[in-house]
C-alpha cells in the first residue's frame, strides 16, 4: 500500500492475527491483516458484522494482545495502551464516568498527563466548543442525551491531544440525525487537528462519507479485501456530497465487496467477540 | 468460581423519588411554597403512624395492670431523668463512641479487603473458603472469646461490632468491584488512569452503591452488636444500663433504655442516608434517567 503521501507511518498493523482459545475451540477471529495509515489520514474500516472488527481495534488500542503479528505508532510497537492514542467506543453510556461532570470527564486524562492547570482548563474549554458542549460543563453524562454523551467522550478524547484517534462503530447507537451531525463534526475535527485518525464501522454510506480511504475487511477469519481511495472533494455536506455521482460509484463498490466477502463466508463460523454489540443499525445501507 | 451470597441487596434501593431531571438541563430547584407545603405533608406522614401507636399503647398500658408495661408518661419521665444526667456521659456516649469505632474500623478492613478480593481471583480463591466459614459464626458467641484475649475493656466490644459489621461491607464491596463495567475499565486503560487514581476515580466510586448498601446493613449490626457486647462484663454502657434497669426492676428505666436506643438507630440512619444521598447523587440520577427512557 502506498498512501503516505509525503507524510510518514503513523499507524502500522503488520500480519495480525487473533485467535480466541476456549478450551477445545478455537476461533480465528483475525487472520492475517496487513495495512498502514499515513500521519494525518483519515480512513475507514468496514466489513461484514462479526468480522472481527472490534478484535482489531482492541488489538491496536493496546488493551489486547495478538496472536502474531505486530501493531506500531509512529514506528513504536504498541504492546500497552500508548500514551498518544485516544479511544472512542460505540458504548457511550458506558465509557463515560457517570459520577463525574462533563467537564471532569474530560479533565480527567489531562490530570492523568500532568498538565498544568491552565492548560488543561483551555484544554477542556477548547474541546467542549469544538463538540459544542460550552453550556454543559457541569452537567453529568446522565443528563444528556445519547449523541450529547458521544460528545462529551469526543471532546475527551480530542483534549487528549492524541496523535492517533481510534473510533470504534462510535455512532451505531444514536438516531440518525443525529449521526449526520456527528460525521461532520468528525470531518471538522480531523481537518482542523490533523489527527490521524481510524473510524471503524460497518455502515458502507458513513465510510465512504468519512474516510479518504476505506478499508474493506472479508468475513471472519479477516484479512483486508480491499483498499479504496475515496476521491472526493474534501470539503464534504451532507446533501451533496451523498448526491455525487463519485459517491454512489464508490458505495457500490464497496457494497459489492462486502456481498463478495459474505458470500465467499458463507458457513464459516461467527465470531463471538464482535455483533453482540452492533445491534443498531442504520436502515440504508447497513451490512446485515 | 461460587459466588458469595449476598446479604442484602446489591443496590440501595432508592430512597424518596427525586424527579429525574429534564435532559440536557440542569437540576432545577422546586417553587419555595411548594417545598414548604410538601415539607408538612412529609411530617404529618412520618409522625402520623408513631403517633397512633404510642396512642395505642398508652391505652393498652394505662388499662392494664401490668407492672411491667408502664404508661408512656412515666417512661418519659424516666427517660429525661435518666439521660439528661451524668449518664449521658457515663453510659450514651462510650456506648456512642464504641459503635462508631466498631463501625468504622469495620467500614474500612472491609472496603479494603473487598477492594483486593475484589479485584484478584486469584486472593479470591485463596482466602473465600476460610472468609465463609468466618462469616457464617454468629457474632456473639465471639464475646467469651474475645473477653480472654481482648479484656472486658472497650477494645472487646470494638472488636465484637467490628467481627458483626465488616460481612456486610466486605461482600458487596466484593460484588461492586467486580462489577466495574469493562468498557469504562478500558477507557480508563487508554486514557493512561492507572494505579491509586483507577481505584479513587473508577474502581471506588463505580462500587461505591453497592459498598453503601453494606455500610447501611452493617450499622443496622452495629448498634445491635454494641448492645449485645455490653450485656457481657460491662460496667457501663446502653447494653448493660439495660440489663441493670431489668434486673433491678427499675421498668420505666428500662423502657426509657429501648426507646434511646431506637432514637439512636434512627438518627444513625437518618444521618448515613444524607451522606449516602450526597455520595449517590450521581447514581440516583443515572437510575431515574434510565427509568425515563
Amino acid at each position: 500500500m502506498n498512501h503516505q503521501g509525503e507524510h510518514g507511518t503513523m499507524l502500522k498493523v503488520t500480519g495480525l492475527q487473533k485467535v480466541y482459545r476456549g478450551g477445545a475451540t478455537e476461533v480465528e477471529a483475525v487472520r492475517d491483516l496487513t495495512f498502514d495509515l499515513a500521519e494525518g489520514e483519515l480512513v475507514c474500516l468496514v466489513g461484514p458484522s462479526g468480522c472481527g472488527k472490534t478484535t482489531l481495534l482492541k488489538c491496536i488500542a493496546g488493551l489486547m494482545p495478538p496472536t502474531s503479528g505486530t501493531v506500531e505508532l509512529a514506528g513504536r510497537p504498541v504492546t500497552a495502551p500508548p500514551p498518544d492514542m485516544a479511544v472512542v467506543f460505540q458504548e457511550y453510556g458506558r465509557s463515560l464516568f457517570a459520577w463525574m461532570s462533563v467537564r471532569a470527564n474530560v479533565e480527567l486524562p489531562l490530570k492523568e498527563k500532568k498538565l498544568g492547570k491552565a492548560r488543561r482548563a483551555e484544554l477542556v474549554a477548547e474541546s467542549l466548543e469544538a463538540v459544542g458542549l460550552t453550556a454543559f460543563a457541569d452537567a453529568y453524562p446522565w443528563q444528556l442525551s445519547g449523541g450529547m454523551q458521544q460528545r462529551v467522550a469526543i471532546a475527551r478524547a480530542i483534549a487528549y491531544e492524541p496523535q492517533v484517534l481510534l473510533m470504534d462503530e462510535p455512532f451505531a447507537a444514536v438516531d440518525a440525525q443525529t449521526r449526520a451531525d456527528l460525521e461532520d463534526l468528525i470531518r471538522a475535527i480531523w481537518r482542523r487537528m490533523g489527527v490521524t485518525v481510524l473510524f471503524v464501522t460497518h455502515d458502507i454510506d458513513e465510510a465512504v462519507y468519512l474516510g479518504e480511504r476505506v478499508l474493506v475487511l472479508s468475513s471472519s477469519p479477516t484479512v483486508v479485501q480491499d483498499d479504496i481511495t475515496v476521491d472526493l472533494p474534501a470539503e464534504r455536506d451532507q446533501l451533496t456530497t451523498r448526491q455525487d455521482e463519485r459517491f454512489t460509484e464508490l458505495r457500490a463498490r464497496v457494497y459489492a465487496e462486502i456481498q463478495q466477502a459474505k458470500n465467499s463466508a458463507k458457513g464459516a463460523p461467527e465470531n463471538p467477540a464482535d455483533g453482540a454489540g452492533t445491534g443498531a443499525a442504520r436502515a440504508s445501507t447497513a451490512v446485515h | 468460581m461460587s459466588q458469595p451470597t449476598q446479604t442484602g441487596p446489591a443496590a440501595p434501593a432508592p430512597a424518596g423519588s427525586a424527579p429525574a431531571p429534564a435532559r440536557g438541563a440542569r437540576p432545577r430547584r422546586p417553587h419555595r411554597g411548594g417545598a414548604a407545603r410538601r415539607a408538612g405533608s412529609r411530617a404529618l406522614h412520618v409522625l402520623l403512624l408513631p403517633v397512633v401507636l404510642i396512642g395505642v399503647y398508652a391505652y393498652a398500658s394505662a388499662t392494664s395492670s401490668s407492672y411491667y408495661t408502664p404508661t408512656p408518661d412515666l417512661i418519659a419521665s424516666a427517660f429525661v431523668e435518666l439521660w439528661f444526667s451524668e449518664r449521658l456521659f457515663a453510659d450514651v456516649l462510650p456506648s456512642i463512641a464504641r459503635l462508631l469505632t466498631g463501625f468504622t474500623l469495620a467500614a474500612l478492613i472491609g472496603v479494603s479487603l473487598g477492594v483486593l478480593l475484589g479485584m484478584s481471583s486469584r486472593v479470591r480463591a485463596t482466602l473465600e473458603p476460610v472468609l465463609e466459614f468466618l462469616r457464617a459464626i454468629p457474632p456473639p458467641v465471639l464475646v467469651p472469646l474475645m473477653i480472654l484475649l481482648a479484656g472486658i475493656d472497650d477494645s472487646m466490644k470494638i472488636l465484637v461490632i467490628v467481627s458483626g459489621c465488616v460481612w456486610p461491607i466486605l461482600l458487596n464491596t466484593v460484588e461492586g468491584v467486580r462489577a466495574v463495567d469493562p468498557v469504562l475499565a478500558d477507557t480508563a486503560r487508554c486514557y493512561g488512569i492507572g494505579g491509586t487514581t483507577r481505584l479513587r476515580v473508577l474502581v471506588l466510586r463505580s462500587a461505591s452503591p453497592q459498598i453503601m448498601a453494606g455500610l447501611r446493613l452493617a450499622l443496622a449490626l452495629a448498634i445491635i452488636l454494641m448492645v449485645i457486647s455490653e450485656m457481657f462484663a460491662s460496667s457501663s454502657g446502653l447494653g448493660f444500663a439495660i440489663v441493670q434497669f431489668q434486673r433491678s426492676f427499675a421498668i420505666p428505666e428500662m423502657w426509657a433504655g429501648m426507646v434511646l436506643l431506637g432514637l439512636i438507630g434512627f438518627a444513625l440512619s437518618a444521618l448515613f442516608e444524607l451522606a449516602e444521598s450526597r455520595v449517590l447523587y450521581w447514581y440516583r440520577g443515572l437510575r431515574a434517567a434510565h427509568r425515563g427512557e
